[in-house]
């Protein structure tokens, strides 16, 4: 009798857990499929009153106008080689730094350590207005440079692969050391290899946050064809203000292939985001 | 360690590390510590434009703090902290606890949770704005009601609330999934030879537990919501009447600095953010003693 009331109150959270689990999925997806629905419909359609779920028609047309207002194909390449450059260049400056900092004696480190920290405690906002105008100054506004310019090092990414290099144990490196290779062939051939899945944390995490950056580049490249993803819908939001399956369609657009990348690398990603938390 | 008085390997070493660091600190005081001493400086004086800029004192600050806008934007950035945290907070916790129990699909659902974390800001407002919508929306024809759910000084702050919960609490579930995966199953077992309930032990076991993650995700969610903009920015455009009642000081400081031109002032606001920061970094310091339960 004591048993069977057990289990069935266990049955019971089982069946309350995936209750909520379910309600909350659907609510996190809803909002995409809304987006998804919206971008086949006609203007007349999408502000129909009481609303209509389906679409009547499967069609390409909204895509078609986002991409005439909006030149996608630049966008998508100004975005993936800013990502390009901000990965390259926080992988391997930061995976340098950070080995010095977590495996090399020398004088003056706790000081410039202290410059990393500095850097990471304040706000990117704080850097912007100086950033910009050197930017300016060298005439390099509206270019790719100016996209990756902030992201040319990365303190987060420093403070985040010295703690990979600290769990290394040091046997590793002496070991190297006394086969005949210097610091630096000790570094590359034998430490940096064995920081994969950091470094793989660092280039997730850099390309989905340089992805989402909107002020930097609403900011530095004013002119169209320079724009990101992110900053050229920010315009198109602008031009279609009551057009929604437009910009429903220039969403989708936008969010595909990060969506993409993630689907296949999921967790790479998720668990990449989350051992990179805290910034 | 001597001083000057190095072996030869210690000196190499030394060498390699200097050139180890190098592009990373030039890097950092060109874009990062000149920048900032620049516009600590900037905030005490006045842009005359291309880059010129005269020095006018205290009067950026004494004039922003005589701006009715300026404080309501301080407050709304509070308000947003007030209404994001502890509710997301909350939920986060519940997403990462059912994650947590032993069922099926647990991955397929946590990519689901997850799913806004890679989508840019600007793209997932954008659906939002649609559901929103007070004409046409599908909120508001769901319920019948006709609130100007963006346009509607009342309401502009919910809304903005709303989506950014949603987009974060995926983030702050995979965190907290993590923290409640260390604590040991025999505390829980132990504790059910007790007989004690489920509520029981989720305030005896499960919270003092997950506290010290819970308090890394709260602190970093507050960072993060003193500087919110890009969500704003997106639901709510400039020319929105509802804009000055839920700009927050990081849009007030993108529209002075880069709308208006009036990079002195932009300086000076960014330079009290950093102050509110600081406060979140006390609190930090001060309620990790007393509230996290470090001796398990």
């Amino acid at each position: 009798m004591k048993n069977n009331s057990l289990q069935s109150s266990k049955t019971m959270n089982t069946v309350l857990t995936y209750a909520f689990l379910i309600l909350g999925a659907l609510i996190m997806i809803l909002p995409f499929v809304w987006m998804i629905l919206t971008s086949s419909k006609t203007v007349p359609e999408s502000n129909n009153i009481p609303v209509t779920i389906l679409p009547k028609q499967i069609m390409l047309d909204n895509f078609v106008e986002a991409v005439k207002s909006l030149p996608f194909v630049n966008l998508y390449i100004n975005t993936g080689l800013m990502i390009f450059f901000r990965v390259i260049c926080a992988v391997l400056f930061s995976s340098m730094a950070g080995y010095a900092f977590a495996k090399l004696e020398f004088k003056g480190k706790g000081l410039l350590f202290g410059i990393v920290l500095v850097q990471m405690s304040l706000p990117s906002q704080i850097f912007i207005i100086p950033q910009y105008q050197m930017v300016a100054k060298m005439g390099l506004a509206n270019t790719i440079f100016a996209l990756v310019f902030p992201g040319l090092v990365s303190a987060f990414g420093v403070f985040f692969l010295r703690q990979t290099y600290m769990g290394i144990p040091k046997e590793i490196g002496e070991a190297a050391y006394l086969d005949g290779c210097n610091q630096w062939q000790t570094f590359y051939k034998v430490m940096f290899p064995l920081t994969g899945t950091s470094v793989a944390a660092l280039t997730i995490f850099t390309a989905v946050f340089a992805y989402s950056d909107l002020m930097w580049p609403l900011v530095v490249n004013s002119d169209l064809n320079m724009m990101t993803l992110s900053s050229g819908l920010a315009t198109l939001r602008g031009q279609f203000s009551t057009n929604f399956p437009v910009l429903m369609a220039g969403s989708l657009l936008a969010m595909l292939p990060m969506v993409i990348l993630y689907l296949i690398f999921q967790k790479q990603f998720i668990e990449g985001i989350a051992s990179t938390g805290g910034k | 360690m001597k001083k000057n008085k190095l072996s030869p390997a210690a000196l190499r070493e030394q060498n390699w590390a200097y050139i180890m660091v190098a592009p990373t600190i030039i890097g950092l005081l060109v874009l990062n510590i000149w920048p900032f001493l620049q516009t600590i400086y900037t905030s005490f004086c006045e842009h005359l434009g291309f880059g010129n800029y005269k020095f006018i004192g205290l009067a950026n600050y004494t004039e922003m703090f005589q701006t009715p806008e300026f404080w309501k934007a301080t407050w709304n950035t509070i308000l947003f902290c007030i209404l994001t945290v502890p509710v997301g907070l909350f939920l986060s916790l519940l997403v990462a606890m059912l994650l947590n129990a032993k069922i099926r699909f647990k991955g397929g659902f946590r990519t689901i949770f997850f799913l806004p974390m890679v989508c840019a800001p600007a793209a997932v407002t954008m659906v939002w704005r649609w559901i929103f919508n007070a004409e046409y929306g599908i909120l508001n024809q769901m319920f019948g009601t006709q609130i100007k759910w963006i346009t509607d000084p009342n309401f502009v702050m919910i809304s903005c609330a709303v989506v950014a919960i949603w987009s974060n609490i995926g983030y702050d579930a995979v965190l907290l999934l993590a923290g409640l995966q260390n604590i040991p199953k025999t505390l829980y077992e132990a504790n059910s030879i007790d007989g004690a309930g489920k509520v029981k032990q989720f305030f005896t076991i499960t919270l003092p537990m997950v506290s010290p993650t819970l308090f890394v995700v709260m602190i970093m969610r507050l960072m993060a919501s003193v500087k919110v903009y890009d969500l704003i920015y997106m639901m709510v455009e400039e020319t929105n009447p509802a804009v000055t009642s839920v700009q927050s000081l990081m849009y007030l400081f993108y529209r002075e600095s880069f709308v208006a031109g009036s990079r002195g002032m932009g300086s000076a606001i960014v330079i009290w953010t950093v102050l509110l920061i600081g406060l979140v970094t006390v609190i930090q310091f001060y309620g990790q003693k007393k509230w996290v339960n470090y001796d398990v």
